[in-house]
């Protein structure tokens, strides 16, 4: 009987703890705020580099969901966010105009760029002509990694060669891989296996596997990359908590919060520029 | 092997980020593991103790289940605990809970099965016996259970083993929040995707040293119990 004592005993003293540990959390769940974000601003560091000042000012702790833009958006129309921090615009103003968001504020941009070997099979290199740069690619039928997951950045490069005036995506072709996955995940595939691929700016940044990849198309204005924030509609989510999320939507668009926003710097390089209209009065 | 090194380095560094993150793997895994013996132990030795028609059908179907994918369990219980879920007002999508919830899913059929089959076994050795001194049900599960105690325990090691390792219900119900819901295989996941391979390695060579302790342990309590028997 001893050592049944004994193994209960082991048993609950590692379990014990366990249930102490998870009312910690749960007590500090009060002030806090469930953001659904895309994995450029959490891989790129730029949360941990703003929430915690955010967080010293307001109290408020901001649990970040970094999923892609789409997938962040469904998350927040099933109730599981306060509010979204995106890159898509299109997208984001649909999830508006079906009242599930109660209204969208730009916040910041970046751009993309186009990323490949640094052999560049299919000449791109210097270009500062997106749409030429694809169409190139698509001739000479270089290996290209696809996000394929309805991220922003999905939703851009889709885009583009919609301008481009092709469609790889439902054509096919085995150059053409669309991995539905995240910006990271895209960038190692690419890394390993030496293919063109379309990124945000502050992932490729932050992104340290980078092998023989490097910049090869920048500067068109079409690679533009807008990010807007969106608070949940408290009407359709009664839960949300719309006091904590609207104060931390006003803070990113105040002139203190736009400021943090560009202060953020990986090598000296700023990652994000803010440009959230002036605060309306 | 600077992967090694860069593990050698997180654990030496006592960054305590990665301290609050092995710690909220471990209670969640162990956690799991707890709850689903304390449903599975049961249900095996039920299982391993009755007969009835279909009862190799459920044999087959809960042995199956111990093939339970973590991305189908993850979303399952994601699509329950999510606000639009029949369990959403809860809110407990996106903490610790929800992923003890979801993880107590995954082994609950690994110990379940395991246990109905180290019982079963046990009971076919003990049967006559039972018979002879007329032993009744409450004391033959308490001497099955006892004499099968190391098997169980290993049973146990298996659930944790799983749960510790997973990183797909984790992930989809737990959000992988900084500081709140990472863990060692969601944190190994975000490192990769940011291309820090040896940062992300390191961590897993961190997360097998973990399971290899906590098996050292059971070990341990292995080898006390059996020299206290004997002497």
């Amino acid at each position: 009987m001893i050592h049944r004592r004994r193994v209960l005993a082991a048993l609950l003293a590692a379990v014990l703890p366990a249930f102490a540990g998870l009312a910690a959390p749960a007590a500090a769940q009060d002030k806090s705020i469930t953001v659904a974000s895309t994995t450029s601003t959490e891989d790129s560091g730029l949360f941990g580099h703003i929430l915690p000042i955010f967080e010293k000012e307001t109290g408020i702790a901001v649990k970040v969901v970094a999923q892609g833009t789409g997938q962040a958006l469904e998350t927040a129309r099933r109730g599981d966010a306060d509010v979204v921090f995106v890159h898509a615009k299109a997208q984001e103003e649909a999830f508006v105009a079906e009242g599930f968001g109660v209204e969208r504020f730009d916040v910041m941009y970046n751009d993309f760029v186009i990323v490949g070997p640094a052999s560049d099979p299919a000449g791109i290199a210097g270009t500062a002509n997106a749409t030429a740069a694809l169409k190139r690619i698509d001739e000479a039928k270089a290996p290209f990694v696809s996000r394929g997951d309805k991220s922003g950045t999905h939703t851009a490069e889709l885009r583009l060669w919609k301008e481009a005036g092709l469609d790889p995506a439902s054509e096919g072709g085995d150059w053409y891989r669309s991995i539905g996955q995240g910006m990271g995940a895209a960038l190692n595939t690419a890394s390993a296996m030496n293919a063109y691929v379309l990124a945000d700016r502050a992932t490729w940044l932050s992104f340290k596997n980078r092998g023989d990849l490097k910049v090869l198309v920048e500067g068109d204005k079409r690679l533009f990359n807008q990010y807007g924030v969106i608070l949940v509609n408290p009407a359709k989510h009664p839960h949300v908590k719309a006091d904590l999320g609207q104060s931390f939507i006003d803070w990113l668009i105040s002139p203190e919060g736009q400021t943090t926003i560009a202060d953020y710097r990986i090598d000296g390089q700023q990652l994000f520029f803010p440009n959230a209209p002036e605060k309306r009065t | 092997m600077a992967e090694t090194a860069t593990a050698w380095q997180l654990i030496i560094g006592g960054d305590p980020t990665l301290f609050a993150i092995l710690r909220l793997s471990l209670i969640v895994s162990l956690s799991a593991v707890a709850i689903a013996a304390l449903v599975g132990m049961p249900l095996g030795a039920l299982l391993a103790l009755t007969s009835f028609r279909g009862r190799g059908a459920v044999v087959v179907v809960l042995n199956g289940l111990m093939g339970l994918p973590p991305v189908v369990v993850g979303l399952g219980v994601y699509l329950l605990l999510s606000r639009s879920g029949p369990l959403g007002d809860l809110g407990l999508l996106y903490t610790p809970s929800a992923m003890i919830i979801a993880q107590a899913v995954l082994v609950l059929p690994i110990i379940a099965a395991l246990a109905r089959q180290t019982i079963e076994d046990l009971w076919r050795d003990y049967r006559d016996e039972f018979v002879a001194m007329g032993v009744g049900p409450a004391g033959r599960v308490a001497a099955l259970v006892w004499d099968g105690r190391y098997s169980l325990l290993t049973a146990l090691l298996a659930g944790f083993g799983r749960a510790a390792a997973e990183v797909g219900t984790v992930m989809i119900v737990g959000g992988n929040i900084d500081g709140f819901t990472r863990t060692m295989t969601t944190a190994i996941a975000l490192e990769t995707s940011k291309g820090d391979l040896p940062l992300a390695l390191g961590l897993g060579i961190l997360l097998v040293a973990v399971i290899l302790v906590v098996n050292a342990a059971a070990w341990t309590l292995r080898s006390v119990g059996e020299t206290g028997r004997t002497a």
